[in-house]
């Protein structure tokens, strides 16, 4: 994983609530058993419309996507973050996320972030008004800057440290293994096993 | 001196059932991360896992615990010529790469044409390796069914799929927790399935954000343990993180004597474990909310998110009522995309399909709600029922039953195990514009199918709406 640590680009406004992840990627496109390429999925109905903001060519090369409230809702697939990526997005703006959705994303070092409503609404003003507005998201300071405004905004401090460092989870965890080896030596016996095979 | 004893009644205050379940599980806890928890089940299929084991081989690393990991085939099989060679190159290549990987790391897997065989969510149960006070995982949002037996049990991505694989053990952080009361006694014709669609509309696809909410009250405790599976089944359409549901003697009866159920001195084990595994009647839940089951009618979605639903005896909304801008957006786009005008009544809605099947309603009670409704009646002229069991376990036994002669007597076409129609992944799509009631969880535009249109319903709406046609409970029969 990539460090993050702080990105300037240009936003493209997505005013629609509740985008679930069968929009962001539509379930025939999950096909694929590699993490890249599903750039050819992303909001794949939505883009057959010539009028669908990811086809005006004002916003081409933006890098952050600025939704509605309730991003990500619906199934966990991690595709509909490797679409966001693959597409070449680095952040995404919500005043809400569906929990896995951000899950994921933060384990794949996308950066999702939330604004009141309200901001969410000035920044939309602002990049509607000028498709080339630069936004700048610091991840150090919790700060994006556009248009001469500064916004804070709230991030977990341990997935902060994670994104900034590129640390990936399951090395971190591999660490650990001991503790795990511990635990696993007082499990209780009557827990399940799958193998072997009963019948 | 008495904020003193306030705070040590705080510190002895009793748990909820997903805070005791929370606390077995963890295996480290240091302040400023998130606590690292034990995995006792993982369930795999074929979509989100080639990502997670290829993960693996490229930083050379095994699966820690193959006898606590199972796989299936389920979400893009074909549900006809299932021993054929499956037609699509791409569906081929996913059950393919998820055949090599299982036989590489050594993961039980079932496959097409094994006894098995079916959607993940209904062959961890009917094995009885899903249990009461386990934390369980898989890469699909409906791993919430499992909540059904008093197990922590949620959807992870592709990433923590591969954590899991590697560690058994997954660095999460401690949701907070929602108490749904659902006091009374449904009407006849009420099903679990109208219990949940209610709820979900009335807190909202958002509502649960954050929360494993754990479902209570005398109208959860009357449901048998497939009508509690198809509850928890749709907690992560409210947003929720998982949905959960006290074990009790239907538990008990359920696990036992399944393949995978504890035997001898560790069932009485077990069994005495199981017993603690309540919410303490002084825990303090984060919300609570109340439904009145009395009160429930057969439910149906018009709009496009699981939130979107009316009793079935309602007209179609009219968006100019809604006060909120967003939701008013929201259903006026999905009221263009439905190609349904406000204030027409549901029931005069026609429908061009109906799916039976799905991790939400596949399973065998569900069939036999559908077929004692449809026996001795015909589908509808215009109108296609496609009936697919959750699981081979579930086909063979509704033939056994005759099932499966009821549905094909009425018209239905009987197929084979597999998630089909609830997303579209296999053949079994709906057509641009077409119409379907479905008994499986999700009406988002093209998820059935690119341009078709859902409606979420029961197994005994489906069966009704396909006899007449359109959108219909047996009572209009
Ligand atoms: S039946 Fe539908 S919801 Fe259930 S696992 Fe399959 S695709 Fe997912």
């Amino acid at each position: 994983m990539d460090k993050f640590l702080t990105h300037v680009g240009t936003a493209i406004p997505l005013r629609r609530s509740n985008v679930d992840t069968d929009q962001i990627i539509p379930a025939v496109y999950l096909k694929r058993v590699t993490k890249s390429g599903f750039e050819d999925g992303l909001f794949a109905a939505w883009r057959n419309d010539p009028e669908f903001v990811l086809n005006n060519r004002a916003y081409a090369g933006a890098t952050i996507l600025v939704a509605g409230a309730d991003f990500g809702t619906g199934s966990s697939r991690e595709h509909a973050v490797w679409a966001l990526q693959n597409y070449g997005f680095k952040v995404v703006i919500s005043s809400r996320f569906a929990d896995i959705f951000r899950g994921n994303s933060q384990k794949a070092g996308l950066l999702t972030i939330v604004l009141p409503e309200g901001d969410v609404e000035a920044l939309w003003e602002v990049i509607e008004k000028d498709p080339s507005a630069g936004i700048t998201v610091d991840l150090a300071k919790k700060e994006i800057s556009f248009a001469g405004k500064i916004l804070t905004f709230e991030l977990d401090d341990y997935v902060r440290w994670r994104l900034m460092e590129g640390l990936d989870d399951i090395g971190l965890t591999l660490q650990k293994m001991d503790e795990v080896g511990e635990f696993e030596a007082k499990r209780a016996s009557f827990k399940p096993k799958t193998l072997p095979v009963l019948s | 001196m008495q904020a003193f004893y306030l705070n040590q009644d705080r510190m002895i205050m009793g748990k909820t059932l997903a805070e005791k379940i929370w606390a077995d599980h963890v295996v480290r806890s240091a302040a400023g991360e998130p606590d690292l928890i034990y995995i006792d089940l993982h369930l795999i299929h074929e979509v989100t896992s080639p990502q997670a084991f290829d993960g693996l081989r490229l930083a050379g690393r095994k699966v820690r615990r193959p006898d606590l990991t199972i796989a299936t085939e389920d979400h893009n099989v074909p549900t006809l010529d299932i021993l054929k060679p499956i037609a699509d190159p791409i569906s081929k290549l996913q059950v393919d790469t998820l055949r090599a990987n299982c036989a590489e790391f050594g993961v039980r897997l079932h496959s097409l044409g094994d006894a098995e065989q079916g959607i993940v969510h209904v062959v961890g149960p009917q094995l009885g390796i899903t249990q009461p006070g386990m934390t369980i995982v898989c890469g699909d949002s409906h791993t919430s069914t499992h909540g059904a037996f008093g197990a922590l049990a949620f959807g992870i991505g592709t990433s923590e799929v591969e954590h899991v694989l590697a560690t058994q053990t997954l660095p999460l952080v401690r949701p907070k927790t929602m108490a749904i009361n659902v006091e009374g006694t449904l009407k006849a014709g009420v099903t679990s399935k109208d219990i949940i669609l209610a709820i979900i509309a009335k807190i909202g696809t958002g509502g649960g954000q954050g929360y494993v909410l754990e479902y209570r009250g005398s109208a959860i405790r009357a449901l048998s343990m497939e009508g509690r599976m198809t509850v928890c089944n749709m907690s992560i359409e409210a947003g929720a993180r998982a949905g959960l549901i006290a074990p009790d003697e239907v538990t008990y009866a359920y696990v036992q004597g399944k393949p995978h159920a504890p035997q001898g001195a560790d069932w009485s084990a077990a069994l005495a474990y199981w017993k603690t595994l309540q919410s303490d009647a002084d825990a303090k839940f984060d919300v609570e909310i109340s439904i009145n089951a009395d009160e429930l009618e057969p439910f149906v979605t018009w709009g496009t998110n699981p939130g979107q639903g009316l009793p079935l005896s309602a007209n179609v909304p009219n968006p100019a009522d809604i006060v909120d801008a967003e939701e008013r957006g929201a259903a006026e786009r999905a009221l263009t995309y439905m190609g349904l005008t406000a204030g027409t009544p549901l029931k005069s809605i026609k429908v061009d399909t109906v799916f039976l099947g799905s991790c939400t309603n596949g399973r065998i009670e569900d069939l036999r709600a559908a077929a004692a409704v449809l026996k001795g009646n015909k589908v509808a002229t215009g109108t296609r029922m496609l009936v697919v069991p959750g699981s081979d376990r579930v086909r063979v036994q509704a033939h056994e039953e005759g099932l499966d002669k009821v549905f094909i007597d009425a018209g239905a076409e009987w197929r084979n195990a597999g998630c089909s129609m609830c997303l579209g992944m296999n053949p079994d799509q709906l057509a641009v514009g077409e119409r379907s009631a479905s008994t499986s969880n999700r009406n988002f535009e093209g998820r059935q199918g690119k341009g078709g249109r859902t409606h979420l319903v029961s197994p005994l709406v489906a069966a009704a709406t396909a006899i007449r046609g359109t959108l219909s409970s047996p009572a209009d029969l």
